[in-house]
């Protein structure tokens, strides 16, 4: 083969220097396809529709946020944001298929991606659904059914400690109860302890699901726009990464004994059984103002048998090695406080676009911490030969717990 | 009041005084509030009321009696009473809303002679319509009609899951009453009957009334008594009414129903059963 070898060197030449350019000539090569992009967007937005050979009609798109059911007076209250590509302006309002006078805030003509409330004196009926339409000024109709009006909480005392004391039956008091079962792990054998640990990540792994599961439920109702599904991988995989960085950092900085790894994995999982019940607390309060369900002592008690498990979770990891009774406090506090914050935010200011997020990083946190006790569990394979029976059963022990009581909250 | 005794129960009011000229004073109390009513056998629906019942009760009175309605308003919601009829304006119903714990008297002379209704006039109507703040309002002419057996039959439906649309459809306030054994409307042979016929049912644009193996002079609105047609079916819009007379010539069971087969399926049938006279 012979091959000319002048171009060759020529070539060989012209790669060594771009490889080393001056720090202007850099900021050039970055700016370049910059520059070319900006005439492009240019070139199109002057162009506009006509880029088209079809004048199609514009696509409107509107999305309700949250509404809002007030008395003395009796009020609708809608929040709406414009999801689709182009401004749009309201031009009639109809409660449960009735044209209503409204005022709206801050002006009938919404920006792309802008919002507005729109407010309806109407004298609702507690308990009837009712529906809101906005018919826009080139006949585009949007419509949200509300399936039970009710009385939409405001921040005042009553809610406030009513919320409270949700959170505390669902969150707190069942982490302290699970903790409750450290002395009798304290008694436990090496292999039953593994077990335990299986069994935990059984369980976790459940509750990460569940989460997603309920996230891309949450997605279906948000806009388009803002691209729910993405979000929520975004925020699972942002989460995971964050924790697997802390928990590095940790392992690397402090003494390596296996009671410190222990109680650093079970911080780690309170913070993930936490950032779950945040989410948990979001739904139960979200589901009390949006009057979907009937938070009778049934479903408080279903929730309370279901979290039990998770204070299980927490003390595992540190059967082996003991631990202070304040870390057992204030591991305790941080899986189960957050259940009265996610109440709160779900009660007085629930959006389906939080919810989302929130439920998508208490997943990723609750995978971070299945990856380590994998790590744990799984480091031992080469020394055992695969997971024992008892490990293989509390693996699907723990799902299966997880699944049954869920069953008590399950709808 | 069950749909049997409703049948033919009419309200005349108090009758304070008797003019010289052969009308009356008369003063009727009617009172809103909330209750839950059997609407078909087993199911019970939140209503709104006039008096404890839906339909309301059925209001009578003679052509230029002085009326003196006072309506209390022990409901939750805003209400009113808007007759139809002639009277003022600030006797409509319309304007002056009665707030919760609130009253207000209607008076004025009744007139044209005629079948009427009443009903609460607050927005949103197709609530407080098919909540059930309604009932019947006969006029009756300066000279009394032929004597005859009378009975009110309002026609009406309730949407029990609030969707816009009814699960039943009732004559007089319950589904199927008058086809359950032992509540049959019972009639005698020759006997001239007169229904008072009102349809007040709410989502559907109209409702009908059929009888069987028979005819009936209609008398539309009830307001002219030289005026009829000789039918079997009569359409009714909502609000409209109608005076029908009529007689069974041989003994046995009749149906009557809406002649929308979908209605008298879902409760809007019943049964007249005629006993020989005499």
């Amino acid at each position: 083969m012979d091959e000319p070898q002048g171009p060759d060197s020529a070539k060989g030449a012209q790669a060594a220097s771009m490889t080393s350019p001056s720090l202007p000539g850099k900021v050039a090569r970055v700016l370049l396809p910059l520059a070319a992009l900006g005439v492009m967007v240019w070139f199109i937005l002057a162009r506009g529709a006509s880029l088209s050979p079809v004048q199609a009609p514009p696509i409107e798109e509107l999305t309700f946020e949250r509404v809002v059911f007030r008395t003395n007076p009796s009020e609708i209250i809608a929040t709406v944001r414009n999801t689709g590509p182009l401004p749009l302006t309201v031009g009639q309002v109809e409660i449960s298929e009735a044209i209503w006078d409204y005022s709206i805030t801050p002006s009938p003509t919404i920006p792309r991606l802008g919002r507005a409330v729109v407010s309806v004196a109407y004298p609702w009926v507690e308990g009837e659904p009712h529906g809101v339409t906005l018919i826009t000024s080139t006949g585009f109709k949007f419509s949200h059914e509300v399936v039970v009006a009710l009385e939409t909480p405001e921040i005042n005392t009553t809610y406030m400690l009513f919320f409270t004391g949700i959170g505390i039956y669902v969150g707190v008091i069942p982490v302290f109860l699970g903790l409750l079962w450290f002395p009798f792990l304290r008694s436990l054998g090496r292999t039953w302890l593994d077990a335990l640990l299986a069994f935990t990540m059984g369980l976790l792994v459940f509750l990460g699901v569940d989460a997603l599961h309920e996230a891309l439920e949450i997605g279906e109702r948000v806009a388009g726009v803002f691209q729910p599904v993405a979000l929520v991988v975004l925020g699972t995989a942002g989460s995971f990464l964050l924790l697997v960085a802390i928990d590095r950092h940790f392992r690397k900085s402090g003494p390596a004994s296996a009671s410190s790894e222990g109680l650093v994995l079970s911080y780690l999982i309170a913070t993930g059984i936490g950032l779950h019940n945040l989410g948990e607390g979001l739904a139960i309060g979200a589901a009390y103002t949006l009057g979907e369900m009937a938070m009778g002592s049934f479903l408080v008690l279903g929730f309370t048998i279901h979290n039990t498990t998770e204070g299980l979770a927490i003390v595992a990891p540190i059967a082996r090695g003991g631990a202070k009774l304040k870390h057992l406090a204030l591991m305790g506090l941080i899986a189960g406080v957050p259940t009265i914050a996610g109440a709160w935010i779900g009660g007085f200011t629930y959006s389906d676009l939080w919810s989302l997020l929130f439920l998508a990083v208490g997943a990723g946190a609750v995978f971070q911490v299945v990856y380590a006790l994998g790590r744990i569990l799984l480091g031992k394979l080469h020394e055992t030969g695969g997971l024992s029976f008892p490990s293989l059963a509390g693996l699907a022990g723990g799902f299966a717990i997880m699944y049954l009581t869920a069953l008590l909250v399950a709808s | 009041m069950d749909p049997g005794k409703f049948l033919s129960h009419f309200d005349y009011g108090k009758v304070v005084e008797e003019r010289p000229n052969g009308t009356s004073v008369r003063e009727y109390e009617l009172i809103a509030e909330d209750k839950e009513i059997l609407v078909a056998p087993g199911v019970y629906y939140p209503a709104w009321v006039f008096n404890g019942t839906v339909p309301g009760p059925t209001l009578r009175c003679r052509e230029g009696d002085l009326l003196r309605v006072t309506f209390r308003n022990a409901s939750k919601h805003d209400h009113t009473i808007h007759f139809h009829g002639i009277h003022p304006a600030n006797m409509d119903g319309v304007y002056e809303i009665v707030p919760t714990g609130g009253s207000y008297t209607y008076e004025y002379v009744a007139e044209p002679f005629g079948l009427f209704l009443y009903h609460c006039h607050v927005m949103p109507l197709r609530k407080h319509i098919s909540k059930g703040l309604y009932g019947a309002f006969i006029v009756d002419p300066p000279e009394p009609r032929e004597a005859a057996r009378e009975m009110v039959m309002v026609m009406n439906g309730f949407d029990v899951d609030f969707d816009g649309e009814n699960e039943f459809y009732t004559v007089n306030g319950v589904a199927n009453y008058y086809l359950q054994p032992g509540r049959e409307v019972k009639l005698k042979t020759g006997e001239l009957v007169r229904v008072y016929l009102a349809n007040l049912t709410e989502f559907d644009l109209i409702n009908s009334f059929h009888i069987h193996a028979n005819v009936f002079r209609l008398y539309r609105t009830g307001t002219r008594l030289d005026q009829y047609e000789v039918t079997d079916t009569v359409m009714l819009c909502q609000g409209e009414r109608s005076v029908l007379e009529f007689s069974y010539k041989y003994p046995g069971k009749y149906l009557f129903h809406a002649h929308q087969s979908e209605f008298a399926e879902l409760g809007w049938s019943g049964i007249f059963e005629v006993s020989a006279h005499g």
